[in-house]
């Protein structure tokens, strides 16, 4: 079971109390109805699912309940760092090579 | 190929077993190849196999990472059925269950497919009306499918708790006789000795790290972990590394994986005549032939690639099977694993051409690929021989998530495929 640190609460909890919430940083068309359908494809079904890093929305269900972002390697599952929902895309991840 | 035969058996016997050979020569890498197979899991080894036995082509090589069927193929809980509600999953599992039928003596090889009955548990009465609903459908695509009462379940599986008292009691149950298990590694040795006999070279650790185009486009080989091979054909056939792969040629894919579990418990004398599946607790249990509780849980909620899984996730499981058996409370369970599985958002597999000349793609197939193999491995060597889909595999397009011809498997079954 995972350990996931809670930006909100700022503590480590075990994954029980959360629900994972799909790749981050997917931003919803303004306009919907305008989008064509292969930005739609790309929108709603194509997915990054990386073998390394990955950026990823978690949910503090049984918690807070709020929506949070997660940066994790996926082969390793080890958490890199978590960060509020609506902060940027982090530009350099702690620990990593300069 | 030397044949398997009683006549062998007794041959050898005479001789001290000096004359059995190896089920399959493992050649150096030539230059280049015709067809080159990404991934020596059964679903690739089917396709080299009819490939070489209905199409004709046998300059075949099938690049492996690791070894031989060490992926999903080693790794799954060995169910075969096909009463899916969509007509065309009915379609492409039950070419496969024809198939099964009959694979060992087409093989030469016992793939110790026992149709033994899958039997599916309603616990509540969307259950009962959904189980109703695949059985109609089933019955009108030719498959057999058919409703039990409680006590008819408790009579084709007697270890079963029936009780009223139960936390989630059981309503009724829907049984595929035709269904059951198969010997998930005899399955990949056997078509990879059907294939290497016809001259397909299988190719162990050599990892494709690359995949190389052409200046128009179509792809021209795979750099591995060997060296360069060229070829002008590529089926991905990669379970969850499906997207790595296809990344490689810039395709990117609907797909996410998750890593799935299972486990076993210690062996016992045979209690589990059949397989019994649950979709509401979520649960499958069927009994090899060495006495092992075979269980398969759920998968994690998240994308990874480590081939392990939360605990949490086989207590969860092994809760639902407590439940279903209280016999087993004191069971001790030996073993658990757990694989990779490569998820499409409508949860059937995608069998396709891709926008990229000369690569083709088998994968998507979730939790539930095992059943399929022979009938994927032969539709999709049609695919590749002819550069056109198989009418059976035609809807199980990459574009119908442009189109929005979606095969919806994931509204109908749940989560258990």
């Amino acid at each position: 079971m995972l350990l996931i640190r809670c930006p909100y609460c700022e503590e480590e909890r075990p994954e029980l109390e959360f629900r994972n919430a799909g790749e981050a940083h997917i931003a919803r068309p303004t306009n919907i109805a305008a989008e064509s359908d292969d930005d739609f494809e790309k929108f709603f079904f194509i997915r990054a699912n990386p073998k390394g890093v990955i950026y990823e929305r978690w949910r503090h269900i049984h918690g807070c309940a709020r929506f949070f972002n997660a940066v994790r390697d996926t082969v390793t599952d080890k958490f890199i760092m978590t960060y509020k929902a609506g902060e940027p895309k982090p530009a350099k991840l702690p620990g990593a090579a300069k | 190929m030397k044949k398997y035969s009683v006549f062998a058996i007794a041959r050898e016997a005479m001789r001290g077993h000096k004359g059995w050979e190896e089920q399959w020569t493992s050649p150096e890498p030539k230059k280049e190849y015709d067809v080159i197979i990404v991934g020596a899991g059964g679903h690739g080894l089917a396709t080299a196999y009819y490939l070489a036995t209905e199409h004709g082509i046998t300059n075949i090589a099938v690049l492996e990472k690791g070894w031989l069927g060490g992926g999903n193929t080693g790794r799954n809980t060995t169910i075969i059925r096909s009463n899916y509600l969509y007509d065309e999953s009915a379609g492409i599992y039950d070419h496969a269950l024809k198939l099964w039928d009959g694979l060992s003596q087409e093989l030469n090889y016992n793939v110790m497919y026992s149709a033994r009955g899958v039997m599916m548990l309603a616990h509540n009465v969307h259950d009962v009306r959904v189980f109703k609903r695949h059985i109609h459908a089933n019955r009108l695509n030719g498959i057999d499918n058919e409703w039990l009462t409680p006590e008819q379940a408790k009579e084709f599986c007697p270890p079963l708790n029936i009780s009223k008292e139960a936390r989630y009691p059981v309503m009724g149950a829907a049984l595929q006789r035709r269904g059951g298990t198969a010997r998930h590694d005899a399955v990949a040795w056997g078509y990879a000795r059907g294939a290497s006999a016809r001259g397909v070279h299988i190719i162990q650790n050599c990892e494709v790290t690359g995949i190389k185009r052409a200046a128009n486009g179509a792809v021209s080989g795979v750099e591995t972990t060997r060296g360069f091979i060229g070829a002008k054909k590529i089926g991905v056939v990669a379970a969850g590394h499906s997207s790595v792969i296809m990344n490689m040629a810039g395709v990117r894919m609907p797909l996410e994986s998750y890593p799935l579990q299972a486990l076993v418990s210690e062996p016992i004398k045979p209690v589990v005549p059949c397989v019994v599946m649950s979709n509401t607790v979520h649960a499958y249990i069927s009994q090899s032939d060495k006495g092992e509780l075979v269980i398969g849980a759920g998968t994690d909620q998240y994308v990874s690639y480590s081939q392990t899984g939360g605990l949490h996730i086989l207590q969860h499981t092994l809760d639902a099977i407590c439940e279903m058996f209280p016999i087993f409370t004191r069971m001790k369970m030996l073993r658990s694993w757990g694989g990779i599985v490569d998820v499409t958002p409508d949860r059937s597999p995608i069998l396709a051409k891709t926008p990229v000349q000369g690569l083709y793609v088998n994968c998507g197939w979730g939790t539930g690929g095992f059943k399929a193999t022979p009938g994927s491995g032969n539709v999709f060597a049609h695919t590749i021989a002819k550069d056109d889909p198989h009418p059976i595999n035609a809807p199980f397009t990459l574009e119908r998530f442009r189109t929005g011809r979606l095969i919806d498997e994931a509204a109908a079954a749940a989560v258990a495929h």
